[in-house]
């Protein structure tokens, strides 16, 4: 019995050995640099992961074709987590154990981001999250960053709009997924200081198909000017429906979580004169000549719709951005020390992408200001630029 | 107060029909064989996505309608074809479980064959709602209703009246003795399948313009539909309609009343307490077993 054991484990560990000795898992640091990801391809979220991950692929190729970065080609790994934190936890373990990855872009939810932070910390590998809360980077986790504007930011963005058109009597239906929850939290927390009061707060699920009950409550609350909609997914487009099916007569406020086409497909002509607060990506063609984003975000806009035939988001807009981010980081740094890396994240300054201007610092792992922010209008079926 | 009363009664009425419609086809395949066919849900969606993509293909709506309602029909038949007859002899449980296991083969299909996207369907006559006394209802609601009281009424009469509907409950009731005055078990069981992804790709086809539609649509219908079914009282035609309504108003009630955060609990309260106080439903009669 005893024996037989000591020969089972000796056999195991000299297949360890071996495994180590001719290096099977991981490929040598000095040929390839491995980026990792773990996005949300399918299953709800997969309007975010799906371009996100298109994006990747599509520039990394193109860097690939042009050298690479320090003379060494970039390497994509990828999983997909869906939305679920369980898968999350275990690609982030297989991206830094067996993947031995460089650095990681993504997930693309809140949820998955905040599941893995934990195991991104204590690893110690740069992560650049592509998920929109703010929890995230406040308080400032030393490898985490993300590029996407925050929901707080959102609510700055949009109540700074309402108080512009005289509206300080609101009403909130939230989706009751990570987003609107979190949004919903931070939009509560912030209105007082735009002297908005919210004085009809409602919910639903984010698989609910008919918001028409919580929409008659808010409707019948007395002195309303705008109701706000923080959710993502069909859920906004469903109240959208709803909003015009019960001619509530008041203005209607997204958040950048319908930032994609795919909502104004969905809520069709219920969908015009709808506000939202959006990344200059959507609008590129209308932005100014002299508006510094312009070059970037046309010729992304341009990459994408010719490579994939589909409209661009401003989700896949995030990708690019943790990708140059990324690049950039280790370009300046020279090598793929995690912790040179890490610094050159932190001290990207300057940077102009899909979602912004980006400063970053030691306490702002994020680096966009409210000028980030565009609000949009929708107009016959398009967005346009109101500010 | 009484125009908000009665918008949430119309919104429960609308999301109710098409609980109800759901819990039909439930009702049709356990009047067959017992079994509760959990793959119910997947037909909704079968019928609403083939719709949209075969308009996408440039058909005209009622073509693809049809054509989504044929298609759906022989997923069905083919379901019970390959994956129910083989395991006929195994027993209701086991069965129920094939059907669990053919619901998350059908999603997985569709999320490959067609995409993993939500998508809007135009309605049938038009998108201004309808105001009845402060209160508005969409056009498209009233082809829900309409679509379930017809369906409703259609199955009362095949199950009370039609010499096939009776041979079905016959096979339900004892398979042997079922076999024995000649009723020809088989071709029940197939044609239950066949009925209920019918019923399931009209559902679909009736709601796709008010939820929009996607690959996954049809588990939560699936369940709600299958509360319906249990409260009204499994294998009752006129119990799925009636329970699938209550199920529905409880819920925009619900909302609208006490909180819109417990809207989806509201569904599996009234399933616990059903079970608990009168597991035969509503209108399910005692049954009482001879030893």
């Amino acid at each position: 019995m005893t024996r037989h054991f000591i020969k089972r484990t000796l056999a195991i560990l000299l297949t360890a050995a071996a495994a180590l000795a001719f290096g099977a898992p991981g490929a040598p640091a000095s040929e390839t640099i491995r980026i990792g990801t773990f996005l949300s391809v399918t299953g709800p979220a997969s309007f975010l992961g799906d371009p996100e991950l298109k994006t990747l692929r599509m520039y990394i190729e193109s860097i690939n074709k042009d050298g690479g970065v320090l003379g060494r080609k970039l390497e994509l790994v990828h999983y997909d987590v869906q939305h679920l934190a369980d898968k999350a936890k275990t690609a982030i373990k297989r991206l830094i154990e067996d993947d031995k990855v460089d650095v990681i872009i993504g997930p693309s939810t809140t949820g998955t981001t905040m599941a893995t932070i934990p195991l991104v910390e204590r690893a110690g590998i740069p992560m650049i999250s592509l998920a929109g809360a703010v929890v995230i980077i406040n308080p400032v986790k030393k490898w985490v960053f993300k590029t996407p504007h925050t929901d707080r930011m959102a609510c700055a963005k949009i109540f700074g709009d309402m108080k512009k058109r005289g509206f300080t009597r609101i009403g909130m239906i939230s989706g009751t997924g990570g987003f609107g929850k979190s949004m919903r939290g931070q939009c509560k927390g912030l209105a007082a200081d735009f002297g908005i009061s919210v004085l009809a707060d409602e919910t639903y699920g984010p698989k609910d198909s008919d918001m028409t009950p919580q929409l008659t409550k808010i409707k019948n609350t007395k002195g309303l000017q705008a109701v706000l909609n923080p959710g993502f997914g069909q859920g906004p487009a469903i109240v959208t429906k709803n909003f015009r099916q019960l001619g509530m007569g008041m203005s209607l406020y997204q958040s950048h979580g319908v930032a994609s086409k795919k909502y104004i497909e969905l809520a069709g002509a219920a969908a015009e004169g709808v506000r939202l607060p959006a990344a200059a990506l959507l609008v590129a063609d209308q932005l100014a000549d002299n508006d510094p984003q312009k070059v970037v975000v046309v010729g992304y806009k341009k990459a994408f719709e010719k490579r994939w035939g589909s409209a661009v988001s401003t989700f896949g807009g995030h990708a690019y951005d943790g990708l140059q981010l990324a690049i950039s980081a280790i370009a300046r740094a020279g090598s793929t020390d995690k912790e040179k890396v890490r610094a050159e994240i932190e001290k990207t300054s300057g940077y102009i992408g899909t979602g912004g201007i980006v400063h970053m610092s030691p306490d702002d792992h994020l680096g966009l200001s409210l000028s980030a922010f565009r609000m949009l209008e929708i107009k016959n079926g398009e967005w346009t630029l109101v500010d | 107060m009484f125009a908000e009363f009665l918008q949430f009664l119309l919104s429960g009425v609308t999301v109710g029909a098409a609980y109800g419609l759901v819990a039909l086809g439930f009702s049709i395949i356990y009047n067959a064989s017992h079994v509760i066919n959990f793959a119910q849900g997947e037909f909704v969606m079968l019928g609403g996505m083939s719709t949209v993509f075969l308009m996408a293909a440039g058909l005209p709506m009622p073509v693809a309608v049809v054509l989504a309602v044929l298609v759906t029909v022989v997923l069905g038949l083919l379901l019970e074809k390959l994956a129910i007859e083989p395991a006929r002899g195994a027993g209701v449980v086991p069965l129920i479980i094939i059907t669990i296991g053919a619901s998350i083969f059908l999603r997985g299909v569709a999320q490959v064959a067609m995409d993993r996207e939500f998508h809007a369907m135009p309605p049938f006559t038009g998108d201004a709602p309808i105001m009845i006394a402060g209160a508005t209802i969409l056009p498209q609601s009233l082809w829900v209703f309409g679509g379930m009281a017809v369906m409703g009424m259609l199955l009362w009469y095949f199950f009370a009246r039609a010499r096939f509907g009776k041979a079905m409950l016959a096979t339900a009731y004892n398979p042997l003795a079922a076999r024995l005055i000649g009723v020809n078990t088989r071709l029940v069981l197939l044609c239950s399948f066949g009925l209920s992804a019918l019923l399931g790709s009209v559902a679909g086809i009736l709601l796709a313009p008010i939820t929009f539609t996607s690959y996954d649509v049809g588990i939560m219908l699936g369940l709600k539909g299958f509360c319906a079914a249990i409260l009204g009282g499994m294998g009752h035609g006129a119990g799925a309609v009636v329970g699938g309504l209550i199920v529905g108003i409880a819920e925009a009630m619900g909302a609208g009343y006490i909180s819109s955060e417990y809207k989806d609990a509201i569904a599996f309260i009234i399933i616990l307490l059903v079970l608990f106080f009168m597991p035969n439903g509503l209108f399910g009669k005692r049954t009482t077993e001879r030893v």
